[in-house]
């Protein structure tokens, strides 16, 4: 196909070549005149006026509560510096300083070694982050020991032991990838997780510039030209601090995660994930040892479950089916539970059949408070998977929710379409039984679960959640979804679904232990298989398969305020979960009351609730630990995502016979 | 393959080997006592794996390199698309592709098969190009530019035009149809302005008004300047050159190694290293003159046209007659990608070489 016979031009070959020496030759004269004829005068600037610029870092921005309480600062931290120029004795004065600074010899040594070859002037960092002992000893022996310094840094400080660390996130330095990217300084701290990360361009602010004469030997003798640096925007975010202590101490170490949100604008009120982490390990860099331990931990620290953990949502999902039902005109239907009932030659049990009883003559509203499988099975049966996943769309079952934090997973809702995309096969249809009560290849995120039950008991109106308060004051994506999108419910419907909530958490609904005296409040139960039955008969029966819990609450029934889901991975029973989410309503409701019954969306309770302020101290519980175990494991070096323990190429999984209650 | 390793370019081996090796010890001289230290050893493992590539190379038979262009075209705008649209989402970022614990840069790798795209285009036809022509090159050539330019890496960006010029070149473009060309790029250029970042625009300025920004782009320049102008006829020594020492040089390891090595070996050192790439690009264009046909000899060229961009720049920017555009120095600068794209080029210009009595 090629003419072999061509070969190239030889005389633009040689012209090429001509150019090219008369381009080298010109840098040749460059070269020349620097370092030839003018070098002299560059000698002079080299060795006399030499204009070093250092960067001012601008002061990260910080993170405020709804009420304006600091949660995350900053702190002036002190390094100690060693300039061997300044000492003739350093060898002597070496034992001296690492007993002063609380430091082995060896060590000192060794840092030492490993900058040998630098010029004595530049000054070494011996110890980071020093205390005031060290910084005491320093100033003690400034004419004795004065090669010692010290240099302050500004440093992040977190909340302890793990407070909404996976909500705010960690700084760290940035990498080759940043520095590129964002066009930062080697060694600038940057956001690398969670809102740190999402907001970390405002947060940033810009640094500023300070130019400064130095010597021949490097020492500043003269400041010249100063840029200011701008400081970092605080964000004030839709946490309540109350709140959020509930959670995380109602959650205490048990792997799982809590959402609490306002239904009626989308602002977060809680949000925590279990295991967590320290971020403030983060901030003067992990040691490898400590990455590797949250990397390896199989319940995953490092991943914001409340967003990244899909699963199957159980009977919580029986909401949405309701709206289904209630909608398409079925909500005076009423069926007959004896324990199972048989769809396309398959028997699919009741929960409650494992306790030898029945559910007899249901309507909906009993289905909802006492979690009747058969009813959903009939009814999901009758109404098709079509008209299912049109309301589990509207409800934004599957999607994104579009919250402001980096990395959310997106759940799934299986349909007909996906099936055929995703396996080439057609929809069986045993299995809309199966994700009639959230089970089979469904999955959601205790995030996108809040949103849609907040969005259904809000009449349909559903908000994107988000966790800064003032949203139009900091730049948002321009990719973002809308604040709000609505699919109008029929009051009956909302007023029919919360009546059922409310009979959940009383005696004879499925989470009656998780009533709270005078407290109107309501929920649903989700107790949610992780593995399909014969799968567990084959393998037998290990902690990790063990049901995960779902709760769903809201409050007050009229006009709900708050939404808060839970989910506690193995907790066995969704009434364990209700008791979480009732901690944290009953926190909610204390808070009202403090604030004299002031409507709590306004923020007219700021005054009364700084009043508090004093006995909210923030105290969560103990650093989590490798309690219960999880099937998702840790990978990749970045913050790692979890592994989605339901999708698997078994779509049997559907096959639940015990139900969900 | 017949007469294997006695074609084999031993002396463009040899010469390539020098100015590593000139390379990676100026490295460490640079780093020497901060943070990037251990960069040098990271170097030496790059050229490893870069003779590895190399080796690779000079085994695959060029005609099926050419065979197979439009199928690395494809990937190539596969590629960049890819890293453009999921790259932040599944690799954190637009332009590095995580493997093995390196990260490596798709830009670099594109190069490559658009040296060999070029090569096809030409070495197919017979008429000199007509206009028509080179709109068709231009818009070869413009797609992956494009993307690159999206990311945003205008240095890399820059690289793939001088393919395209001189494939256009040996292709027979007249030298009326290119003086036409040349006058319309001219026009266009103020149009071009308009769509750099403002960072990009602050450099440009800088470089004709150092004084005007002293802190930043313009601070580099004259620090860079400062830096060669002081080493004087036969430098500082190595590791004593206080222009690098005292990091008033930004990144002496890669895009100002160049100056590094000019403070420290003097007008002596940088002249000879000059002369080496003056040798490499000259061995390269003789081998290009021998190749069995056009193709393989503007696979060659696209090599020579590449190297011969960056060094003129790098080096223009070390002695303030070009504006900072972090282009780095072939061969020499810190960097994976763009060593291992050195190498695997090379290794094709080897077979190109070793297959020229083939026939």
């Amino acid at each position: 196909m090629f003419d072999h016979e061509q070969k190239l031009p030889v005389a633009r070959l040689l012209f090429l070549q001509y150019l090219l020496l008369a381009c080298f030759l010109g840098l040749g004269y460059g070269l020349w005149r620097l370092q030839i004829l003018e070098q002299g005068a560059y000698q002079l600037m080299a060795e006399h006026n030499r204009i070093r610029s250092e960067p001012i870092p601008a002061p990260r921005g910080r993170f405020l509560d709804r009420f304006g309480h600091l949660i995350v600062d900053n702190y002036p931290s002190f390094s100690a510096l060693l300039v061997p120029e300044q000492t003739k004795h350093l060898q002597r004065d070496l034992p001296r300083i690492a007993d002063g600074l609380g430091m082995q010899l060896s060590d000192l040594q060794q840092t030492l070694a490993h900058f040998r070859g630098a010029p004595d002037y530049q000054p070494i960092i011996i110890k980071e982050d020093i205390t005031q002992r060290d910084l005491a000893f320093i100033d003690a022996h400034r004419d004795d020991l004065p090669e010692l310094e010290t240099m302050t840094i500004s440093r992040r400080l977190y909340p302890k032991n793990g407070f909404a660390a996976h909500v705010l996130g960690y700084v760290g330095e940035a990498n080759e990838d940043d520095i590129r990217r964002m066009h930062v300084a080697p060694g600038t701290l940057v956001g690398k997780f969670g809102l740190e990360q999402y907001y970390n361009k405002i947060l940033m602010g810009k640094d500023g510039m300070r130019q400064v004469v130095v010597d021949s030997r490097g020492h500043v003798v003269q400041e010249a030209a100063t840029v200011e640096p701008v400081p970092g925007h605080d964000l004030q975010l839709t946490l309540d601090d109350n709140l959020q202590i509930a959670a995380e101490e109602a959650m205490g170490e048990r792997p799982g995660a809590v959402v609490a949100l306002n239904p009626q604008n989308g602002e977060v009120l809680a949000m925590v994930s279990r295991p967590t982490f320290d971020p403030n390990q983060f901030t003067g860099g992990i040691s490898p040892e400590a990455w590797k331990k949250l990397i390896t931990n199989p319940d995953n620290p490092m991943m914001n479950k409340a967003i990244q953990a899909q699963l199957a949502p159980g009977s919580t999902f029986k909401i949405i089916m309701s709206t289904a039902v209630l909608e398409t005109g079925r909500g005076d239907q009423k069926v007959v539970c004896n324990g199972g009932a048989v769809f396309y030659g398959r028997y699919y049990k009741c929960w409650i059949s494992a306790r030898h009883q029945t559910h007899g003559l249901t309507d909906l509203h009993k289905a909802i408070a006492q979690s009747c499988d058969v009813f959903f099975y009939t009814l999901g049966n009758e109404m098709g998977i079509n008209t299912i996943d049109k309301y589990a769309d509207e409800a934004g079952i599957g999607q994104r929710t579009g919250i402001d934090l980096p990395h959310e997973f997106a759940g799934l809702m299986p349909s007909p379409a996906w099936k055929e995309r995703r396996f080439h096969q057609e929809w069986w249809k045993g299995e809309t039984i199966s994700v009639a009560i959230g089970q089979g290849a469904i999955e959601v995120t205790p995030l996108q679960l809040a949103r849609a039950v907040g969005g259904i008991v809000n009449g349909g109106v559903y908000f994107r959640p988000h966790l800064v308060l003032h949203p139009g004051e900091v730049p948002q994506p321009a990719h973002q979804k809308p604040l709000e999108v609505s699919y109008p419910l029929k009051p009956s419907t909302v007023s029919t679904i919360l009546g059922g909530m409310r009979d959940v958490v009383q005696p004879g609904g499925t989470a009656a232990s998780a009533e709270l005296q005078g407290v109107d409040f309501g929920g649903k139960t989700g107790t949610a298989q992780t593995i399909s039955n014969e799968k567990l008969q084959q393998i037998g029966m290990q902690h990790k398969f063990v049901d995960n819990a779902w709760f769903v609450g809201v409050y007050p029934l009229d006009h709900p305020q708050l939404v808060v889901v839970v989910l506690y991975q193995h907790g066995a029973e969704g009434y364990f979960a209700g008791r979480i989410a009732a901690q944290v309503i009953k926190a909610f409701v204390d808070e009202q009351h403090a604030a004299g019954g002031a409507e709590f969306a306004g923020g007219a309770s700021g005054a009364a609730a700084n009043g508090q302020a004093a006995a909210r101290q923030p105290q969560p519980p103990h650093p989590a630990g490798g309690q219960g175990a999880s099937v998702a494991q840790a990978s990749g070096v970045e913050p790692p995502r979890e592994v989605s323990k339901a999708r698997g190429p078994n779509l049997a999984l559907a096959q639940r016979q015990g139900g969900g209650n | 393959m017949r007469s294997a390793w006695r074609d084999f370019d031993w002396f463009l081996f040899a010469l390539v080997l020098l100015v590593c090796a000139i390379g990676i010890v100026e490295i460490y001289s640079a780093t020497l006592g901060t943070k990037f230290a251990s960069v040098y050893i990271k170097q030496i493992y790059f050229l490893g794996a870069g003779l590895f590539l190399m080796a690779v190379f000079s085994r695959i038979d060029y005609k099926a390199l050419l065979e197979v262009a439009p199928w690395l075209y494809v990937a190539s705008v596969g590629a960049l698309l890819t890293v453009l649209v999921v790259g932040r989402a599944i690799f954190h970022s637009r332009r590095w592709i995580p493997i093995g614990g390196a990260h490596l840069q798709v830009s670099e790798f594109v190069k490559l098969a658009i040296i060999i795209v070029v090569a096809r285009f030409f070495a197919e036809s017979k008429a000199p190009p007509g206009f028509g022509d080179v709109l068709r090159l231009g818009a070869l050539v413009g797609v992956p530019m494009l993307l690159v330019l999206a990311e945003p890496d205008l240095g890399t960006t820059l690289t793939y035009a001088p393919i395209a010029v001189v494939g256009l070149l040996l292709g027979g473009l007249s030298w009326r149809r290119f003086g036409v060309l040349l006058l319309g790029f001219v026009l266009v250029l103020p149009l071009a302005w308009h769509h750099l970042h403002p960072y990009q625009k602050a450099r440009l300025v800088s470089f004709v008004h150092p004084e005007a920004d002293p802190l930043h782009s313009g601070y580099q320049v004259l620090q860079s300047k400062i830096a060669v102008g002081s080493g004087g006829l036969w430098g500082k020594g190595m590791a004593q050159g206080s222009q690098t020492r005292g990091e008033f040089l930004p990144v002496p390891q890669t895009d100002f190694i160049f100056a590094a090595f000019a403070e420290e070996h003097g007008f002596v050192g940088a002249i000879i290293v000059l002369a080496l790439y003056f040798l490499i690009l000259t061995r390269l264009i003789q081998g290009a003159q021998l190749a069995p046909d056009k193709g393989g000899g503007l696979l060659i060229m696209g090599l020579v046209a590449v190297l011969a961009f960056h060094i003129l720049v790098n080096v223009g920017m070390v002695v303030g007659f070009m504006p900072v555009t972090g282009i780095p120095l072939p061969l020499m600068s810190s960097g994976g990608s763009s060593l291992l794209f050195c190498f695997a080029a090379l290794g094709m210009v080897m077979n190109v070489r070793m297959r020229r009595f083939v026939n």
